[in-house]
């Protein structure tokens, strides 16, 4: 396996204080890495320093096998957009094709088709044509994650997935990012608190808690300190 | 109805008519992105930076362009990257540079030539004062804006819609921030010449404010906005001459009395979805 994300001592700090300290770890092409750890632990630090919106204070974070930003597909935890933003469900999905077009000015039928089948897949293309801002909380997330899903041609990066979703459309979230890593081989990082979902899809686990970071997989997750602390407290039949 | 014709007679209205069609075409454009990026108030203060630099110019007899072009491209850099780097929030930072350079332009007017005419005209426009070299200017950057608009829509929509995704999608978002401020800057200098600094605001913000009540689309939001700006200037400077007021502001005038009227057809359209829903 080629590796794809190189992040070698990464510290990452807010005025002076470190949020994560000396983040190891190497992401390999077509792997699924789930990101978890307690609130405030950075977890969307180190997605924006993956995503390089965030410069690391040492150490560093390197793209590997060829691998360019534009082949990179992004669902961000909240989207910042306000709701009278006039802005219309296709146009939001279409935007995730920008990356692909190079120079190009405008969409061709290929990025349409991809934006129709992306939103097909997440259930929301019959509200094309509305606006976004209309939406409710967990279609808004359908729509972004059906643009996220237009852009990400090798890796995708999704933080915090299913906040905002019912248990049965969290499900065919999972699904989805699976079918997406198994048949079409892209790379998944994802960040979620969903400990139970990140032990049945994740094949890697990087738990960040205190500042240091645990990584490994989902049976040494489950062996270990840090997986004993978060489980320990995660009751279920 | 002749009259009204007779207007067009006049080189300067000719002029005045030209030059304000395309500054109200390029900054109803701008308007869109720079209202949904919460930079309502940037033509504001940019237009009280370019009222300082045109005071200063008079003092010491230097050409106004040549003054305020450099100074308020980079007084809207400034603003732009204090709005990024949050240290400052972004209102306050606009407040901030917009009240100082009106103070030090006050100032300088009151050593030098006193409250005159000019500095009435920079405050509220003046069509009289529109010259061959403004017209030709804002000729060009309408068509700049409207080329960068049409060339580059997509990815203006997304920049504005959601900044860091473009960023971590391989978007090169600085470029377009910086050929925002640069085009803004360029436009509220023209601008003001002819609806003056206190008004280059209004169509600013009038025009993609009014559209966005009643369109849902970005790309709907921006026809709808230079459609607006383009018929309220020319309705507004035919309004001034045909009662003799000033053309600035009745040019924001019917732009607010429109954005009324937009406001409530909004309203109307949304209760009547919802009873369908």
């Amino acid at each position: 396996m080629r590796e794809l994300l190189i992040c070698k001592g990464a510290t990452f700090s807010y005025e002076g204080m470190a949020v994560i300290k000396e983040a190891d770890f190497t992401a390999f092409e077509g792997e699924y890495l789930c990101v978890t750890g307690e609130n405030g632990s950075g977890k969307s630090t180190l997605i924006k320093g993956i995503l390089g919106l965030k410069q690391p204070a040492a150490g560093k974070i390197e793209y590997a096998g060829g691998l360019k930003k534009r082949e990179i597909g992004y669902l961000p935890q909240q989207a910042a957009v306000k709701k009278d933003f006039p802005a219309g469900v296709l146009e939001v999905a279409l935007s995730g094709c920008l990356n692909g077009m190079g120079l190009r000015p405008f969409y061709n039928k290929a990025d349409k088709e991809r934006a129709r089948e992306c939103l097909e897949l997440m259930g929301v293309y019959r509200l094309k044509n509305r606006s976004f801002g209309e939406l409710s909380g967990g279609e808004q997330r359908r729509v972004l994650l059906a643009r996220a899903l237009c852009s990400a041609k090798r890796l995708l990066v999704l933080d915090e997935p299913v906040s905002g979703l019912d248990p049965s459309a969290s499900r065919e979230l999972y699904d989805t990012v699976k079918m997406l890593n198994e048949d079409r081989g892209i790379t998944i990082i994802m960040v979620t608190h969903d400990i139970d979902a990140a032990l049945t899809y994740a094949n890697k686990i990087l738990c960040l808690d205190c500042g240091k970071a645990f990584y490994g997989t989902p049976e040494e997750f489950s062996a270990s300190h840090e997986g004993k602390k978060l489980y320990g407290g995660h009751r279920h039949a | 109805m002749p009259d009204i014709l007779r207007m067009f007679s006049y080189p300067f209205m000719a002029r005045a008519f030209a030059a304000g069609v395309a500054v109200a075409l390029a900054s109803s454009l701008l308007g869109v992105s720079l209202v949904l990026k919460r930079y309502s108030m940037i033509g504001d203060g940019l237009s009280h930076v370019s009222f300082g630099c045109l005071a200063i110019a008079a003092a010491l007899n230097w050409s106004p362009l040549a003054v305020s072009l450099p100074v308020v491209t980079a007084s809207a850099f400034l603003l732009l990257r204090l709005n990024e780097s949050k240290r400052v929030y972004g209102d306050a930072a606009i407040a901030l540079i917009s009240t100082a350079s009106l103070a030090v332009g006050v100032i300088v007017v009151s050593l030098t030539t006193g409250m005159n005419v000019d500095v009435y005209n920079y405050m509220f426009g003046s069509i009289l004062s529109i010259t061959q070299t403004d017209m030709i200017l804002s000729i060009v950057i309408a068509v700049i804006v409207c080329g960068v608009f049409a060339l580059l829509f997509h990815r203006i929509f997304a920049v504005t819609f959601d900044e860091p995704f473009s960023k971590a999608t391989g978007l090169n978002t600085d470029v377009y921030n910086t050929l925002f401020a640069l085009l803004t800057a360029v436009t509220i200098v023209v601008g003001m010449r002819l609806v003056g600094a206190l008004l280059i605001s209004g169509i600013i913000i009038f025009p993609p404010l009014a559209a966005m009540r009643v369109a849902k689309t970005f790309r709907k939001a921006t026809v709808l906005s230079a459609i607006i700006s383009v018929i309220c200037f020319f309705a507004g400077l035919t309004m001034s001459f045909a009662l003799n007021l000033p053309a600035g502001a009745s040019v924001v005038a019917l732009n607010a009395a429109v954005f009324i009227i937009m406001f409530a057809a909004g309203l109307i359209s949304s209760a009547v979805m919802k009873r369908k829903v």
